[in-house]
């Protein structure tokens, strides 16, 4: 399918077009954040106790935050954060889980196995709590945080990648090629690759906001990066000052922003998902956020007759006889 | 396949993930730059020679894993005798260090706490699980309309508000009606066990909402989509001519077969469900293994931190293999025997 066909697909769907014009929004207001800002956030303001927490008015229509800075100005800066993050570790993790999962489909056997034992290995592990672990012992900082949120998110996508590989493989143009004697790195280049792409650039746009979601998470339990601040982290300051005074202006906010820029993607990533491979639709709601639906049920026909023997159908009720 | 050999790898991959996260925790915490003992031990006022006196006290004087010294002198005794080994048999005899910031062992800590979180999880999971099957159903049996468009839509809605957000809200919401932190009323004197409860349950509605409502989309997904699978095969027109009706049909075909990949999602989904504790008791200040992690985050308690790692960890790979055995014993493709 090409980009074009996939686009006039695309246009076609109010949400998709909804999610695009919301993620367009808050790129437009990270992208000129200096001039829509109405202050600076990160220079020092002289406060008297009056500013602290001061709600809403005409000259800051959010009202101010814990430290007397605005809140308007701090929510426009905080986009540049959560996008930085979110395109960043989405793009490791894509090129991460991608490869992982051509290699794994594309030549089988052992190395399949080992790869995909380590993509189970890190399924498994709670990831909050591991980043938690590993950014309190390393330090806090934005490049660690994304490098960390990179390294743990590409699990879904090596599966996804691997089980399309699988089937793309066995395909008569494949075989064919493999028979005039084209090379692995071509086979793959040239007829894989093009196949699974538009999924994986769907699940990179899923992987945006499960980025942007997990540094927010970080953040708001107190590991976010000190010169960089995020909706997350506007968040931890103001549950920890701000909820006692229900001071609604300060948290609200940076929290509908996190909701609007993921539910942006999450409408882009399954409406291209969907487009794309509309067999795996229902099930759009696992991938990002790990969940398994390639384990359960929907695993390609091969892989299913591997491990259950052929011939006995997948669908038996339990208590009945097979075989 | 036989149930035996199932079981077997299964068992194995458990095991090996197991060592691995050991080993992993082991290592995070003496090879990342920033010191374990930094915390305590970092002051401008604290002399060289009693910095190194606490170090030596915690043992990280030792080489880390393997002495070479002692090995190229044929001391191997000596040679293993290194923080690794020390670690590994702390760890089996439960010993996991002492709090930085509470003075007392990790092992208690996390003792006194852990019930409290197993509380939490598992009535926020009974309920997001619970609240998946019957939206789940519903929009598979109504596929297509608008009920399954609303189902949908709030499903991707609460999957994309992060957790500890949602339980900001339900604070706003509720204060003034519900209790909106820690476990019980302070000060509140119970007369007998029936009013501790009773306040303890009262504190645990929020909480447990969040969870229940937050993680219910993957819940009710599978169940959507394995439901409009099994609807679509021919064996339901059979049952529908032999004259079944609907609910016997949902309840026969459509939740047996879903039961499987439920149970799968159930396993997998816990180490992520177990994250979204952490921030739902960071929240409401209740008093677990969540609300522990973020005060020793804050803190640079690290011992407690790779304690309550360690438990989390181990809990979900066991978890884990729980499922799978459950999974065994429930897939008919796996034989017994």
């Amino acid at each position: 399918m090409s980009i074009k066909e996939i686009w006039r697909a695309f246009r076609r769907r109010p949400a998709a077009m909804a999610g695009l014009f919301m993620l367009a929004f808050v790129i437009f207001v990270a992208a000129f954040a200096p001039w829509l800002a109405p202050y600076d956030p990160y220079e020092s303001v002289d406060v008297t106790a009056a500013d602290i927490l001061a709600p809403p008015d005409g000259e800051h229509w959010l009202g101010r935050d814990d430290a007397g800075k605005d809140v308007l100005s701090l929510l426009i800066y905080g986009a540049r954060i959560s996008l930085l993050v979110g395109f960043t570790a989405s793009f490791m993790s894509i090129i991460i889980g991608a490869t992982v999962g051509l290699t794994a489909g594309f030549y089988g056997g052992r190395v399949d196995n080992a790869l995909m034992r380590l993509t189970d290995f890190l399924m498994v592990i709670p990831t909050l709590p591991l980043m938690l672990v590993i950014i309190s012992v390393w330090g806090r900082g934005i490049e660690r945080i994304i490098l960390v949120i990179g390294l743990l998110y590409w699990t879904y996508t090596a599966r996804l990648v691997r089980s399309q590989v699988l089937s793309i493989r066995e395909r008569k143009f494949v075989v064919r090629s493999r028979a005039i004697g084209a090379s692995n790195y071509r086979i793959i280049s040239r007829h894989i690759l093009p196949q699974v792409l538009p999924l994986i650039i769907a699940q990179g746009v899923l992987d945006i906001s499960t980025a942007i979601i997990a540094e927010s998470s970080l953040a708001f339990l107190g590991l976010g990066d000190p010169t960089a601040i995020s909706w997350g982290m506007m968040l931890n300051f103001a549950f920890e000052r701000a909820i006692s005074r229900m001071a609604w202006w300060v948290l609200l906010p940076p929290g509908i922003a996190i909701v609007w820029v993921s539910l942006s993607l999450v409408l882009i990533g399954t409406a291209i998902e969907d487009i794309v491979n509309p067999r795996l639709r229902r099930h759009h709601l696992f991938d990002a956020r790990q969940m398994m639906s390639l384990f359960v049920g929907l695993r390609p026909e091969k892989e299913r007759e591997e491990e259950s023997g052929p011939g006995i159908p997948a669908d038996l009720d339990a208590g009945e006889v097979s075989g | 396949m036989q149930r035996a050999d199932y079981v077997i790898r299964k068992g194995f991959f458990a095991l090996v993930t197991l060592v691995v996260v050991i080993v992993f925790n082991f290592f995070l915490f003496r090879i990342l730059p920033g010191d374990p003992l930094r915390a305590l031990i970092q002051n401008a006022r604290m002399d060289k020679e009693a910095q190194a006196r606490i170090r030596a006290q915690f043992g990280l004087d030792k080489a880390i894993w393997l002495d070479v010294e002692a090995l190229k002198q044929g001391d191997i005794k000596g040679a293993l005798d290194t923080q690794f080994t020390a670690y590994v048999s702390n760890l089996l005899r439960g010993n996991l260090g002492v709090s930085f910031s509470l003075r007392q062992p990790v092992s208690e800590i996390l003792a006194e706490r852990v019930w409290r979180t197993v509380v939490l999880l598992s009535i926020g999971q009974l309920m997001a699980i619970g609240l998946g099957i019957v939206l789940g159903l519903i929009a598979a049996w109504r596929r297509g309309s608008k009920l399954d468009t609303g189902i949908l839509l709030t499903g991707l809605f609460t999957w994309s508000i992060p957790t500890f957000f949602f339980g900001i809200i339900l604070v706003i919401l509720a204060r003034g009606h519900l209790p909106v932190g820690m476990m019980v009323t302070p000060g509140l004197k119970p007369e007998d066990g029936w009013t501790y409860w009773a306040d303890v349950g009262r504190h645990l509605i929020l909480p447990t909402i969040t969870l229940g409502v937050g993680y219910l989309s993957s819940y009710m997904m599978i169940m959507r989509s394995s439901v409009v699978e099994v609807l679509s095969e021919d064996y339901i027109l059979t049952a529908k001519a032999k004259g079944m009706s609907t609910l016997q049909i949902m309840r026969d075909h459509a939740l047996k077969n879903a039961m499987l990949p439920m149970i799968t999602v159930i396993g997998l989904t816990l180490g992520y469900t177990v994250g979204g504790a952490i921030q739902v008791e960071t929240v409401f200040s209740w008093p677990g293994i969540g609300r522990l992690i973020y005060d020793a985050v804050g803190k640079q308690d690290f011992p407690v931190l790779q304690g309550a790692f360690l438990l989390i960890a181990i809990s979900v790979i066991i978890a884990n293999f729980a499922a799978d055995l459950l999974y065994s014993v429930l897939d008919p493709r796996v034989k017994p025997g």
